[in-house]
Order: structure tokens, then C-alpha cells, then sequence
């Protein structure tokens, strides 16, 4: 034995190392592949020796090699047997190998199952950390279906070392195999709170990815990560956290207004760039949240508009840093903000500006698509002039390019919306056509024609420019570098002849369009030009009959029949096509025109009809007809009868014939030859018919045989100004003055009109900056929508990606643990484990995270309402078991009726949590209920006498939804008490004409709803649900049952309920800034109504603290003893208070434009009171 | 992260961490396109870009580039901190860590980094305790042929 490892250990010495390898091949380098192939057939020698040294150094030099790209996968048997050495030395290089080789596909991994289990458990920390690093390259889902149980148990490892690492793979193993998730995230829960910082940052980092996938899992864990905010001084738990934050904000926006604080504190104080991005980002973000959906009132608007210019100011500071990244960064931020608040961003715009300047060519990249949100009306021109200038300075095709699409982008957004001056576009594009070397032409080619298309008013000065292109067309053909831009001719061409009755010297134009050097151009432009020589030619014909001298028009026919047959001879199909009808044609007239014949008003007849733009999507948004069905067959499989005639027919018989789509159906011959007649027809009608195809974009992007053209050369080194062509600068001094005038003569009408009308909206209008409305177009422009079919269907577009495998971690954390649901543990250990939990030695084991309960079997149920109306007791067949169900009612809606044990509570609003914890230890909750999260919606309990054994709680919270004004969301937590496991649990409400309970489509008005889980003893859960309301003017009471199955018994249990919806519940707690509340007041809408409390005896402040949390209002301003409040209730109705104090007396005097609600608030309001 | 790539100047890797399952032909083409674009950017520009659906961020020490790929919503900016913190791991477990080092001791670089990250985060933020927990790990590994080595050389 010692012989032989002796001989081992000379052996190697004869073996290359990792280190030989690498020198050798450094060494080699003119025949490194040959040298390789020499190394990798010692390797082989090598990996059939039975040392496992050799072996080992072996699988490190392969693994050198894989990282260089050589293939290694024959090898990954030897890299499992190095895996499996007991020596950690070769176990490390093992595991590394297999970590940089190993993928999901590689077969031998099945094999590695048990040693890697052993390696788990091995008492060495290094073993057990190597197969834990190892592991988390290559797991695969059997991989993490078979070890996920033995990691969830090293997670509560004695060492931090261990904890920490198996925390962080727990989250491959969840992506891997997410029925792992809910069984491990209990104990996942618990590292959050784990005395090793590593371990809890750990936890922080698993808990923010998943939690940043699918947060509405996660929003319970939000006060616990509040926590770790506050407390935790480490900068990178920090930016996770705030991620997570981040995430959850948008599904619960008060949580937005919590956190204002603590991330403005750390915007102040941090000195860790990455962190105040990390701030500035989510304040960003929580921003735009807290902003849109909900339309916050003024005040808390304004609060967290304070706090964002702040972030924008720290945005700033960002982008003049002299460090490019910072720079970059606050660039991409700054266009995050963009989306929702252009106005903050245009502030910048010196700065923005300022970046277009930068030598980063990433940064000035940034810079521009931050332009593009921050133009209006009124800096249009300015940027876009501003940009027109660097396009001139632009160093490389590249970068100009991008700013030649820049600035087409942002011209013509949004429908052109900011354009007020088309003149002035249009030169700008004209003016874009000099430069060099561009490969958009067609982009500036179809914004002329769709400028010229829909904006009527510029058709005149539009074909005078195109005309005075064409003339000079040769500037633009002459170049080879110049290629891409001659598809500018191309629109101007079309627009010259569409519009030819605009043309100030058509005759001009006409020749210019027939010159020989034509034929140099792409085929699709010469195939436009023909046929648009042919529109110009009808035009003239026509301007040209009405003189008495007839020989210009037949001057004009000989000029097309001199001109055409060059373009006869073309090698392009569609311009030889073209050009021969056409000539033919233009023969044809003029045999007419030597007969006298008055041929103009047929010839124009070719070509006339308007041209409408359609929506891109017009097609698809065509619906289906009534009775069509497009997944039915069209004709029937052979095998069937033919019985079928007449229903085609009868589809048919309701289409309009012009949806083509219901010419699918079977229809005889004649019909058929009917419709291609009345087909060609329409298409010899419509001039448009021909074009349609070939200006459509596919013939630009192939535009065929531009290599093609011969090249004439001219020598361009003269700069390139087409004569005559206005300057776009001239339009901005025109602008400029326009709009002065406009500004001059407004004041004038504004104080006329003022004099005639007080109020108004023009109060403030004529000082200060012109503002986005007052700035009118230059003339009338009227841009013709894009054209839809009727009854258009709603788009319908973004959807998830299906193969998101963070999709499958979508998995509701609350709903207790389902005995399928525990890990697969060892089939030996499993069947104890079902025996008996808890005597299990593997405390660890998912088993025992069940709550546990003593059982007491005598108890069942029984349920009570929380009101104390009603205490019903269930009673079956055996006497000594009863469950009590216990409802707990949230929050404000109950509150009147509550009993002297709530008052204490009343008191703590503030505390949100102070108060659930009160509330636990009250009730000796058996630790039952987990802490709702419904921050913020404090619970009131009702503590009724209940006569029974507490079996089981119901909590419910009863919110309105404020994005659909007749749904209330009833949030109900079921809660057992009792030692059986219920299960088939059916909520159901007896509707009432005004409220009904939203059911699944497809059952009955009766049917009651399946609680979507079950619940084991002890543990509670929450179900939603939603209603749906006609008025809320009045509170409703609605009565209800809930049905379940006791597993053991298997009998039905009932229990009776009822949900009292107040008025107050259909308030939302919406502040209010005191200018607005003065005019909601003002403006004598609103119904008056007042009541009196006697005998009130608490502070003020307690009392407008009672009328908040019960009843939902904020105060709007308090002066000493004297408030005003609002409310807002989900159908938008306002409600405005004024409460003054004098003594015991309190007065309340109230505003609504719903006078029943008001009623029933105040009277609501009364009761609170009168129950103190 | 999605990954973690060390290249030189010359455009060889030096180093290669996936914290995604790719197929080895798919890795090759990202890393060759990547080490293309990233050698192509001028010296004074930011070190973050764009590339299909993620963000790159690399950053230059020496000859060698560090590269990293993150997602949408990662912050650029610790990501730079996590390359700076690695560099100065290996800074201190090589003594002034050169190319060479890299290259010569290629697992030991895979060591620490996997000590430093794990699954694509941060798992210790300690720069104490991760040497800590190499050295240990270390201490445990047999004397390797070094010796022979010497000799051999």
C-alpha cells in the first residue's frame, strides 16, 4: 500500500500540472490547437489511472480547458468520481469542475444525488460549503426535488457559515422546483431574523428576488422588512430591501406614504452613491405610482411632489458629476421620471442639453432619448434647431444617424402633436435630405408623404418644395454616398403628382420628372415617377384644354410620348409595365386631341378619389360579424354530407360584401365571376388601387438593384444648398413673432373680456409664461385621423412571458402547509414523520411547522357575529363538540356598534402596530391569526361573551375599490380554533336587490363561493371577496352562511353571519388641501345637514381622531376648537364636514351632493358617539 | 447577475461564472459578442451599457476586464461595487494581484469568487470573513505537489 502512493506521487511527477499546462500552452502559441489535442490525450491517459491525485490534477487542467472552449463533456463521469473523493482537496477541484462543466443536460448528474447528499451532511463545514457553491451552478429540478428537504434543514445549520449559503441556493431550488417554496418559507421567514448578519442579508437578498417576481405574495412581510430598513446600517441589505419596497409599493400605495420618510432620510444622509441611486430610483418609481391610478388629493400630492423634486434635484447633481457613470445614470433615471412627469424633466433641459456635448457617445445617446419626452409646443423648435446643429458638428454616420431618427421621432410623436407650424417641419426635412451619407431616407421620404397626406393646409407649400427637389434631384443622385437619400425622391415625386393641382409650374415639374437621368434611380422610384408623370400629365391636360390655343396640350402629350420610352426599355419589371400602358395611353389621347376631342376630364377621371390614411391596425381590428365563425369549417371534411349548401349561403347573405373575409365561403361560379368583374371595376375606379402596392414599405426596404445605378460622378465639394429652398431658421424668427402677436392681441381680448365677466378661468393668465394651450398653430391644420373600422374592437396586447420561470413561483405564502405539499423526505424517515410529527427526530422536517394544537376532541363549533346580533351554535349530532366562529370586523365599518372594550383602542391610531399586538394579547389568541397586513385598517374586535369554547375567528375588512366605484372588496379572515381540520368551505351571501356578491361566471345567483383553501387547526387564513353595488347611499345589511366538512366526521357544518356594510364603509379616507375644499364648498352643489352631539366628553383632537378612523375622513385644517374635514366616497361623492366644540356640545355640520348618504354618515357619526 | 466574465485586453478569457443554465454553444457566442463590444468602447466611456435585455457593467483593472451581466431592475452601481470588492479580495489573497496570478492559479480565483458569490448575490460582504473562510478551507486541503512542482521547473 505505501509502495503503491509512493509510486503515485512519482508518477505525478511526471504528469503536468495545471500550472505546466498553462505554460506550455503560452509557450505554444503559434500551434496551440495541436499542442491541446497532445494535452487532452494525456489527460485520458491520465483520468484511467485509479490514483485519484492524478485524476484530480487531471479534471483542474480540463477544466482550463473548458474555459478556453474546448469541449470536456466526455470527461464529466471522472469529474463525479473526483466529486466523490473523501479528500477535500480533490473534492474542491471535483465540485469546481463540475460547477464550470455541468448543465442541465449532462446525464451523470442523476448520479451525483447521494453524494451530494453526503457531502450536505457531512460534519466537515468546507464539505458541506463546496457541495452547497457546487450546487448552486448546476442544480436541475430532480436535483432540487431530491435535496431540497436536506438543504431547507441546513438552513437552521449551527454554523452561520452553512445557514448563509443554503439560504442563497434555496432560491435556485425554488426556481427549480417551486413546490418547494411554501413548505421551505417559513423557516426562509425566519433567517430574516437570524443573529449572523451574513445569514439575514442572506435571507433579505432571497426574499427581495422572489418577492420582486410576484410581490402580491409578499406584502405581509412588508412591516418586518420596514424593520430591517430602519435598523440595518449595511448598504447592500439596504438596496435590497428598498428593491423590495420598490415592488410592493405599487400594490399597496399607502405603504408608498410610509416609507417617504425613512428613504429621504437615507437620500440625505447616505454617502453610498449606489444606494442613494437605489433611493432616488424607488422614490421614482413609488412616484409615479402614488400619482397616477389614484389621483391623490392635493395635499398628500404636494407632499410627495416635495419629495420628488428633491430626487430630481439629487438627479442633477448626478449628471453634472465629472464621473461618467454617475452622469449616465442620473441620464437613465431622469428618463424614468420622463414617463410620468415630463414637466420635472423639462426643467433640466440646459443640462440635458449640455450632455448632447459629451465625448461618451453613450452618454449623448441617453441624452437625446431624454429629448424626445421633454419637447412641447413651445421648445420644439428651439431643441429640435438646437439638434439640427450638432447634426452638422456629428463626427461618424452613426451617431448623425441617430440623431437625423431623433429628430424625426420627436417631430412626429404623438400625432404630431407638437408641431405647430408645418412650414417649418417640412423645411426641416428638406433640409435633412443634404446630408451625407445617410442611410434614412425613407424615414424622412415617408414622414413628407404622410405629413403631406394628412395635414390638408400644407399640400400648397409642400408640393412647391418637392417640386423644387425634383428639379434639383441631381445634387441627390449624383453621389454614391448619397444613395440612401434618394428615396426622398420617391415622396417627392408621389406628393407632386397627387397633389398636382397645387403646382404652381407643373410643366416644369413634368420634365423635371421625365429627364433621361431618371432612369439612374432605383427602379421603385422610376416606377413612381411614371406614375406620377401620368397624374401630372392629366392635371396639365386639364389646366391646358380650358385655353383656346390647343397646341400646348398636344405639346404636352408629345413631350410624355418623347420622354416614355426610355422608360419602356427598363430592365424593372414595374417601371417597363408602367411606362408601356402609360404610353400607349398618352398615344391614345393623342389621336383624340388631333380629332378636336375634349379628352381632359377622362383623363383625370383615372386618377381621382381622395386617399385616407388608415390605422395601422384597422385590419386587425375589424370584428367579427355576427354569425361568422372563423373556427367552423368552411367546407366540411369530404366525408360529410352535403346537406351543408345552404349555410354557407346564409353567412354570406348578412356580410357586406366589402368584408373580405366572409369570402372564405363556398359560392357558385357565376357569383364568384360576378365579384371578380365588380373587382376589377373597383379597381380601375380607384387610382389609388396601383399605388398602393408599390409605395407600401416593403419596396423600400428591398429596394432592388440600387447597386445597380451607375454612378455619375460630380464633384460635391461645393457644401450642398439646394437653391431656393427656404430655411427652417427662417420659420423659427417667424414663429417666434406670430406667437408674440398672438400673445399681444390675447392680453387685449382677455381684458375686454374681463371687464365683461368676472371669475373665469382667465384670471392669471395674461402674466407669466406663455403656457402649452395658449400657443395655436399656425394655420389651420386639421391632421386627418387614421382611419378604423366601425365598431373597432379594444386592442388587446402585453401579456406575461409563459416561460418566466419566475411564473411558477407565483404561490400564495399565507395558505397553511397541505400534508401533499411537505418536501419528499427519505422514504424511511416519511412514514414516521406521518405517524407522529412531533416525536420525529428530524425536528426539522416540514411536518412541524404545522401548528401544533393540544387536542381537546370535545370542542366544535359555533359562530358568532361580531355585533353580538346574532350567536348561533351549531350543534350535530354530538353534543360535546363545538366550534365557535368568531368574526372579527375590521376596521371602520363596524365601529358604532362596538362595545366598551374598543375605545381603548380608539386612541392608538397611530400606532397601527401597537394595536394588533394589543389586540393579540387581549384575546389570547392562541398565537393564531397571523398579523393581517391590511395596513392600516385597524381592527376593531368585538369581544362578545361567547358561550362557547373559541374554536374558530373570523376577521373581516370590508374595503371599497377605488378604481370601480361599485365594488367593495370584503376581506375575511377564517380562522380555526377548534382541534379539526376543516375543509369544502363555502362562503355564501343572500344578495339583495343593491349589493350582490360577485360570483365566477356560470353560477347560479345561489350558489355560495368555494373558500380556496382548507384549514388545519389552529391556523387562519384570508379570503376576498367582492361585491358589487348599485348605491351606496344606504348601509346594507346582508345575511349569510358558511358551510364546511369537519375532515374526521365528515359532517356539514353551518354557521349564519351577517355583513354590515355602513356608509362609512363606502368612504375613503382622501385628504384634502384647504383651497380646494373652500371651492368644493363655494360652489353650491352640495346639500347641507347638521347634527348635534350632547354630552361628548373627550379632547377635541380625540374626537376628530375618532371621526378619522371610524368614519374615514381627514382633517382639512383645524383652529382651536373649530375643524374642517373631508371624505370622498367611492362614487366620487364629497363629503365635507365643519365640527366645532364648545363644552360638552359638539356641532357638525355637513356638506354632500348625496343627501341620503350624508344622513346615514352622520347618523353613523352619532352613533359612535353616543355609544362613549 | 446572470454572469461574471474576466477577459484581457487581447479579448482571452480569464475567467467565466454562469449563475444561469446555458448550453455551452450559447455561452460561447454571448461571451464572444460581449468581449467584441465591451474591448470596442473608448476608455473615457460610463461602463454600463445595454446588450439584448440586460445591462452590462465592466469595469477595467489593468489588462484585465470585469464584466458582469445584471438585469433590468439591478442597480449598476453595486454591481460595480461587487467587481471592485472582488478585485480587492484577490488583491489581498495574491498580494497584488497581477494577470498572471489569475491565470497560473486559476481555481483559487473560482474559490474566492464562490466565496464571495453565490447563485449570482452577494452571499459576504465581509472582505474579512470570506479570506477568512478561504484560508481555512485552505489549511484543510492537502500540501499539493508543490514542492514536486518547484522541482520540476
Amino acid at each position: 500500500m505505501a509502495l503503491k502512493i509512493v509510486k503515485g506521487s512519482i508518477d505525478r511527477m511526471f504528469d503536468k500540472n495545471l500550472q505546466d499546462l498553462v505554460r506550455g500552452i503560452r509557450n505554444h502559441k503559434e500551434d496551440e490547437a495541436k499542442y491541446i489535442s497532445t494535452c487532452i490525450d494525456e489527460i485520458k491517459q491520465e483520468l484511467k489511472q485509479d490514483n485519484i491525485a492524478v485524476k484530480a490534477n487531471a479534471v483542474c487542467k480540463l477544466t482550463y480547458l473548458q474555459m478556453l472552449g474546448y469541449d470536456v463533456s466526455w470527461a464529466a463521469f471522472n469529474i463525479v468520481e473526483v466529486m466523490s473523493s473523501s479528500k477535500f482537496t480533490y473534492k474542491r477541484i471535483g465540485y469546481l469542475a463540475a460547477s464550470q462543466c455541468f448543465h442541465e443536460s449532462t446525464d451523470v448528474i442523476m448520479l451525483t444525488t447521494n453524494q451530494i447528499r453526503k457531502d450536505l451532511s457531512s460534519p466537515n463545514q468546507y464539505d458541506t460549503g463546496v457541495a452547497l457553491t457546487g450546487l448552486s451552478c448546476f442544480v436541475t429540478p430532480d436535483l432540487a426535488r431530491d435535496l431540497a428537504n436536506d438543504i431547507m434543514t441546513l438552513m437552521s445549520h449551527t454554523k452561520p457559515y452553512i445557514r448563509k449559503k443554503a439560504v442563497l441556493i434555496m432560491y435556485k431550488v425554488f426556481l427549480k422546483y417551486p413546490e418547494s417554496l411554501r413548505p421551505a418559507f417559513p423557516r426562509l421567514k425566519e433567517k430574516l431574523e437570524d443573529p449572523d448578519p451574513g445569514v439575514q442579508s442572506a435571507a433579505v437578498n432571497v426574499i427581495c428576488e422572489l418577492a420582486r417576481r410576484n410581490p402580491k405574495n409578499y406584502l405581509s412581510l412588508a412591516p418586518l422588512f420596514f424593520k430591517l430598513m430602519t435598523s440595518s446600517t449595511n448598504n447592500w441589505v439596504l438596496i435590497k430591501i428598498i428593491k423590495l419596497f420598490g415592488a410592493l409599493t405599487p400594490l399597496e400605495p399607502r405603504l408608498g406614504k410610509k416609507l417617504i420618510e425613512p428613504l429621504t432620510n437615507l437620500i440625505h444622509s447616505t454617502s453610498a452613491m449606489s444606494l442613494l441611486y437605489e433611493c432616488v430610483n424607488t422614490v421614482i418609481a413609488g412616484h409615479d405610482v402614488n400619482g397616477s391610478p389614484f389621483l391623490p388629493p392635493f395635499s398628500l400630492a404636494l407632499f410627495l411632489f416635495l419629495r420628488f423634486q428633491l430626487c430630481v434635484q439629487k438627479l442633477r447633481i448626478l449628471i453634472e458629476d465629472s464621473d461618467q457613470n454617475l452622469k449616465y445614470l442620473g441620464l437613465l433615471a431622469m428618463s424614468k421620471i420622463l414617463k410620468t412627469h415630463p414637466k420635472s424633466v423639462q426643467s433640466h433641459k440646459d443640462l440635458i442639453l449640455q450632455c448632447l456635448d459629451d465625448k461618451d457617445e453613450s452618454i449623448r445617446l441617453r441624452a437625446l432619448d431624454l429629448l424626445y419626452g421633454m419637447v412641447s409646443k413651445k421648445n420644439l423648435m428651439e431643441i429640435v434647431k438646437k439638434l439640427m446643429l450638432h447634426v452638422d458638428k456629428a463626427e461618424g454616420t452613426t451617431y448623425r444617424d441617430e440623431l437625423l431618427t431623433k429628430i424625426i421621432d420627436i417631430c412626429s410623436q404623438s400625432n404630431y402633436q407638437y408641431i405647430t407650424n408645418f412650414e417649418w417641419y417640412i423645411s426641416i426635412l428638406v433640409e435633412l435630405t443634404r446630408l451625407e451619407g445617410t442611410r434614412h431616407g425613407h424615414l424622412i421620404a415617408s414622414q413628407m408623404l404622410d405629413v403631406a397626406i394628412r395635414v390638408k393646409a400644407i399640400r400648397v407649400f409642400a408640393v412647391a418644395q418637392m417640386a423644387t427637389l425634383l428639379d434639383n434631384a441631381h445634387l441627390m443622385t449624383g453621389n454614391v454616398q448619397r444613395k440612401g437619400i434618394c428615396e426622398v425622391l420617391y415622396a417627392a415625386a408621389w406628393i407632386c403628382g397627387e397633389f398636382s393641382e397645387h403646382l404652381e409650374n407643373p410643366m416644369q415639374t413634368l420634365e423635371a420628372m421625365l429627364r433621361p437621368k431618371v432612369a439612374t434611380l432605383p427602379g421603385h422610384i422610376q416606377a413612381v415617377y411614371v406614375q406620377n408623370a401620368a397624374k401630372l400629365f392629366a392635371t396639365l391636360l386639364k389646366n391646358q384644354e380650358g385655353n383656346t390655343d390647343r397646341t400646348a396640350a398636344q405639346e404636352t402629350s408629345q413631350l410624355m410620348i418623347d420622354r416614355l420610352p426610355l422608360f419602356v426599355q427598363s430592365a424593372n419589371l414595374e417601371v417597363q409595365e408602367r411606362a408601356s400602358c402609360i404610353l400607349q395611353l398618352v398615344k391614345y389621347i393623342q389621336k383624340l386631341q388631333q380629332k378636336d376631342v375634349e379628352v381632359a376630364e377622362e383623363v383625370i377621371a383615372l386618377f381621382a378619389g381622395e386617399l385616407n390614411p388608415v390605422a395601422p391596425k384597422a385590419q386587425k381590428k375589424v370584428p367579427v360579424p355576427e354569425g361568422l365563425d372563423l373556427d367552423a369549417w368552411i367546407n366540411e371534411p369530404p366525408s360529410e354530407s352535403e346537406s351543408e349548401d345552404e349555410q354557407p349561403k346564409a353567412i354570406f347573405a348578412k356580410e357586406e360584401p366589402k368584408h373580405s373575409r366572409a369570402r372564405h365561403t363556398e359560392v357558385d361560379e357565376k357569383e364568384l365571376a360576378k365579384r371578380r368583374e365588380a373587382r376589377k371595376q373597383e379597381q380601375a375606379n380607384n387610382p389609388f388601387y396601383i399605388k398602393a402596392s408599390p409605395s407600401s414599405q416593403k419596396v423600400y426596404q428591398e429596394a432592388p438593384g440600387v447597386e445597380h445605378i451607375p454612378v455619375v460622378q460630380i464633384d460635391l465639394s461645393v457644401p450642398l444648398k439646394v437653391p431656393g429652398l427656404p430655411m427652417s431658421d427662417q420659420y423659427v424668427k417667424l414663429e417666434e413673432e406670430r406667437r408674440q402677436k398672438e400673445r399681444v392681441e390675447k392680453k387685449k381680448k382677455e381684458k375686454k373680456k374681463r371687464k365683461e365677466k368676472r371669475g373665469g378661468r382667465g384670471k392669471k393668465h395674461d402674466s407669466g409664461p406663455e403656457s402649452e394651450e395658449d400657443i395655436t398653430p399656425a394655420h389651420m391644420v386639421d391632421i386627418v385621423t387614421e382611419e378604423m373600422p366601425e365598431n373597432a374592437l379594444p386592442s388587446d396586447d402585453d401579456d406575461k412571458d409563459p416561460n418566466d420561470p419566475h411564473k411558477a413561483l407565483d404561490i400564495d405564502l399565507d395558505k397553511p402547509l397541505a400534508d401533499s405539499e411537505k418536501l419528499p423526505v427519505r422514504s424511511h424517515r416519511a412514514a414516521e414523520a406521518l405517524k407522529s410529527p412531533a416525536e420525529d427526530g428530524d425536528a426539522e422536517s416540514p411536518a412541524s411547522q404545522e401548528p401544533k394544537k393540544k387536542s381537546s376532541k370535545e370542542k366544535r363549533e359555533k359562530k358568532k357575529d361580531k355585533d353580538g346580533d346574532r350567536k348561533v351554535s351549531v350543534k350535530n349530532g354530538n353534543p360535546t363538540r363545538e366550534t365557535a366562529l368568531w368574526m372579527y370586523i375590521y376596521g371602520d365599518k363596524k365601529s358604532s356598534k362596538h362595545k366598551k372594550k374598543k375605545q381603548k383602542r380608539e386612541k392608538e391610531e397611530k400606532e397601527k402596530k401597537k394595536k394588533k399586538k394589543h389586540h393579540h394579547h387581549h384575546h389570547h389568541s392562541d398565537g393564531g391569526g397571523e398579523e393581517s397586513v391590511q395596513n392600516g385598517t385597524v381592527e376593531e374586535e368585538e369581544p362578545l361573551p361567547v358561550s362557547v369554547c373559541h374554536q374558530s375567528f373570523t376577521e373581516i375588512d370590508i374595503q371599497g375599490n377605488l378604481q370601480d366605484g361599485s365594488q367593495v372588496v370584503v376581506s375575511v379572515i377564517f380562522e380555526n380554533k377548534c382541534d379539526n381540520f376543516l375543509k369544502t368551505m363555502e362562503f355564501n351571501v343572500l344578495d339583495s336587490l343593491n349589493s350582490k356578491l360577485q360570483r365566477p361566471e356560470g353560477s347560479g345567483p345561489h350558489d355560495g363561493l368555494s373558500v380556496p383553501f382548507q384549514l388545519p387547526p389552529g391556523v387562519s387564513n384570508e379570503a376576498r371577496f367582492v361585491f358589487t353595488m348599485q348605491s351606496i347611499v344606504m348601509p346594507q345589511k346582508l345575511k349569510g352562511t358558511l358551510t364546511f366538512i369537519i375532515k374526521d366526521s365528515s359532517t356539514h357544518e353551518k354557521l349564519d353571519f351577517k355583513l354590515h356594510f355602513t356608509c362609512s364603509s363606502y368612504l375613503i379616507t382622501t385628504p384634502c388641501y384647504s383651497d380646494a375644499f373652500a371651492k368644493l364648498l363655494e360652489s353650491g352643489d352640495l346639500k347641507c345637514s347638521s347634527v348635534r352631539l350632547e354630552g361628548v366628553n373627550m379632547p377635541f383632537h380625540h374626537l376628530l381622531a375618532r371621526i378619522c378612523f371610524h368614519h374615514h375622513f381627514s382633517v382639512v385644517e383645524r383652529i382651536d376648537s373649530c375643524a374642517s374635514m373631508y371624505s370622498r366616497s367611492i362614487q366620487g361623492h364629497h363629503v365635507c364636514l365643519l365640527v366645532k366644540t364648545s363644552g360638552q356640545t359638539v356641532s357638525i355640520d355637513a356638506k354632500c351632493d348625496e343627501p341620503t348618504l350624508l344622513g346615514n354618515v352622520l347618523d353613523e357619526i352619532k352613533q359612535t358617539f353616543s355609544q362613549c | 447577475m446572470q454572469f461574471m466574465l474576466l477577459f484581457s485586453r487581447q479579448g482571452k478569457l480569464r475567467l467565466q461564472k454562469w449563475y444561469v443554465p446555458l448550453s455551452d454553444k450559447e455561452k460561447k457566442k454571448i461571451t464572444r459578442e460581449l468581449v467584441q463590444t465591451v474591448l470596442a468602447r473608448k476608455p473615457k466611456m460610463c461602463s454600463f451599457l445595454e446588450w439584448r435585455d440586460l445591462k452590462v457593467v465592466y469595469k477595467r483593472y489593468a489588462s484585465l476586464y470585469f464584466c458582469c451581466a445584471i438585469e433590468e431592475q439591478d442597480n449598476e452601481l453595486i454591481t460595480l461595487e461587487i467587481i471592485h470588492r472582488y478585485v480587492e479580495l484577490l488583491d489581498k489573497y495574491f498580494g497584488s494581484v497581477c494577470e498572471l496570478d489569475i491565470i497560473f492559479n486559476f481555481e483559487k480565483a473560482y474559490f474566492i469568487l464562490d466565496e464571495f458569490l453565490l447563485g449570482g448575490e452577494a452571499q459576504e460582504t465581509s472582505k474579512k470573513t470570506v479570506l477568512k473562510a478561504i484560508e481555512q478551507a485552505d489549511l484543510l486541503q492537502e500540501v499539493r505537489p508543490h514542492v514536486v512542482t518547484l522541482h520540476y521547473e
